[in-house]
């Protein structure tokens, strides 16, 4: 097919290597946030970290240093409860002065415990409330549509326990039903909720079917393996007729031995000796 | 005396959306498969590259609202009352109102005049569910003429904004002329007995009712108050110094409605007795619109019969007043 949409990537491929490091200090700078913090969000926050360095450091047409760009492409994070993981990477990349990550959560902190619009700059819509990103990612594809706008896209990260919201659905068949061909939806399917297994809770396999049949272009990747990131993000821009999602099967509290794959870490932040433990791991 | 203009509320709204699609190009407007009811039909078929349908999902509905709103454009989210205040409270709670974002909501089909369809679609607790949501201004037009008015205005004010509109054909009560400002209440008539606060298709029957007053030597205060947030204190506080009284009228829920908003402000600044006229914390059954009316106390006699009560607690206050002064030691 020929792809008129074929968006040349932001910036060259990164150094694999180099992205690995990075995915490893931000893992730290999360872990000292929620410790900081005394409370939130650590198995959802570490399980994206892949996802947020593809989009952040490949993928996405943004500049730090002019935030609300006109010409920007959207990364709407749905799955708020993640946040602290996007706070760590906008301030890495400059959106923020880095010193506020100490404050989150904190009363006066623009860094709340879920995302508030605009709050610091780079985080473009409020959250926490789950199911209703995709829903406003549509909007803004449509508005895009409307406008005659091809170049922007927009990206849309749900958690794969937020599916069991019909919301969801909704969006979902409303984005097929309007072939948003400029709108990514990428699940971190960590498959942990917060009381447990998603399949226990309420069973959502098979995703990438699912998605399918509502008119979506799916690809199912590693979504630990940088590469495969770089490459569905990719693949995804190239994509007509049909919006993309991306199932990203990751692992809930990656890089912890003792969080990994542990629904009790859902929403515990880690003990100063826990944080000691964990910041070993990932030296 | 010839017999007044009937029009329903939706229809003035239909009108307004219309115009503005003309004047204002980042207009759009969203239903869920109700189009026709809501008559954003008229726009859709205007301007169709700018009507998106959504089909019967309200809480896509507004998410894909906010969405365009954030995108720059000023939506108008079109349903029955019940459902896109109801369905989608939370998705207006977070992504409209807690992000502050432009986005307009119209609710046709409100009240109990909705009539046949019974009370599924009998909307009468949206004012208390809407103004309780920070930054969402709530109209309620009296008639078709300041429908128009009110969805010119909402397009013109810069944050969320709810209308709620009906489908029963109503008197036609203002002049295109009169002016429609958002947070002003409009007094139609003036009077030193009492104020008759009221909104909605029930301003035509708080004109009846002060006709009748008026009949038997009362002098009602009569207001329009088609902003039930913010509500316009100024107007309340006048209305409870200078006339000592208050009934308000709302074909809605008496709990935490516009009698509950004004209540908030008199209680407070100028306590004065007071009456709600509006549904008794009840569901809507199905039946002719003027018949329901009726049958839940929302007629120009049950407003009047409310100025009685209310008039009654005034006087015995005053005259308590009177001796409690004239037992008063030297």
């Amino acid at each position: 097919m020929e792809a008129n949409v074929a968006v040349a990537p932001a910036s060259p491929r990164p150094d694999l290597a180099e992205l690995s490091a990075l995915a490893k200090s931000l893992r730290r700078e999360i872990l000292v946030m929620l410790s900081q913090a005394g409370s939130g969000h650590p198995g959802a926050s570490l399980s994206m970290v892949e996802m947020l360095i593809g989009l952040y450091w490949y993928k996405l047409r943004h500049d730090p240093k002019r935030p609300d760009w006109a010409q920007r492409d959207l990364f709407l994070l749905s799955k708020g409860h993640g946040c602290p993981a996007l706070y760590a990477v906008l301030a890495r990349r400059g959106y923020f002065d880095r010193a506020l990550l100490a404050t989150l959560r904190k009363l006066g902190s623009p860094l709340q415990g879920h995302p508030q619009q605009w709050s610091p700059p780079g985080v473009e819509i409020a959250a926490g409330s789950l199911g209703q990103g995709l829903s406003l990612a549509n909007g803004w594809a449509l508005a895009l549509k409307m406008d005659g706008d091809a170049q922007r896209r927009v990206y849309c990260l749900l958690g794969d326990g937020e599916i069991q919201e019909g919301q969801v659905w909704e969006a979902a068949m409303a984005a097929g039903h309007y072939h948003l061909d400029h709108l990514c939806a990428i699940i971190d399917a960590n498959s942990l909720q917060q009381n447990g297994p998603v399949q226990q809770i309420m069973g959502i396999e098979p995703l990438a079917a699912k998605w399918s049949a509502f008119n979506w272009h799916t690809i199912e990747i590693d979504g630990h393996n940088q590469e495969q990131v770089l490459n569905a993000l990719d693949e995804a821009a190239t994509v007509q007729g049909q919006p993309t999602v991306i199932v990203s099967r990751t692992v809930k509290g990656k890089g912890v031995s003792f969080m990994e794959n542990r629904a009790e870490w859902h929403g515990v932040a880690p003990k100063p000796d826990e944080l000691e433990r964990a910041l070993k791991e990932l030296a | 005396m010839t017999a007044p203009v009937m029009k329903p509320t939706r229809d003035g709204f239909g009108e307004g959306l219309l115009e503005l699609g003309k004047t204002n190009p980042k207009v759009v407007a969203l239903s869920g498969d109700l189009a026709d009811s809501t008559r954003a039909i008229w726009f859709q078929k205007a301007y169709p590259d700018r009507y998106i349908e959504i089909g019967i999902a309200e809480q896509n509905l507004i998410g894909t609202a906010a969405g365009l709103a954030l995108a720059g454009k000023i939506p108008f989210a079109c349903s029955f009352s019940a459902f896109i205040t109801g369905r989608s409270w939370e998705q207006i709670r977070v992504a409209i109102c807690y992000q502050n974002l432009n986005v307009k909501i119209a609710g046709s089909h409100g009240g109990l005049s909705v009539g046949a369809d019974g009370a599924t679609a009998e909307a009468l607790e949206e004012f208390t569910i809407m103004r309780s949501l920070p930054n969402l201004t709530v109209l309620v037009p009296c008639d078709v003429v300041e429908a128009r008015k009110a969805t010119l205005a909402a397009a013109e004010h810069v944050g969320p904004v709810f209308i709620r509109l009906g489908r029963a054909p109503v008197p036609v009560v203002t002049a295109a002329e009169e002016p429609f400002v958002i947070g002003q209440a409009s007094r139609r008539r003036d009077g030193k007995d009492l104020t008759i606060i009221a909104c909605g298709i029930m301003v035509a029957a708080a004109d009846a009712a002060a006709a009748q007053l008026a009949g038997e030597g009362t002098q009602a205060r009569v207001l329009n108050m088609a902003t039930i947030k913010p509500i316009d204190r100024t107007a309340v506080i006048a209305a409870a110094q200078e006339t000592g009284a208050i009934v308000t009228v709302e074909e809605h829920t008496v709990v935490g409605g516009l009698g509950g908003a004004v209540a908030e402000v008199v209680v407070q600044d100028q306590p004065v007795p007071m009456r709600f006229v509006g549904t008794q914390d009840t569901f809507g059954v199905s039946g002719d619109p003027a018949e329901l009316l009726k049958a839940f106390h929302l007629t120009a006699d049950d407003i009047v019969q409310a100025a009685h009560e209310v008039l009654k607690i005034k006087q015995s206050a005053a005259s308590n007043q009177q001796s409690a002064t004239r037992r008063r030691p030297r």
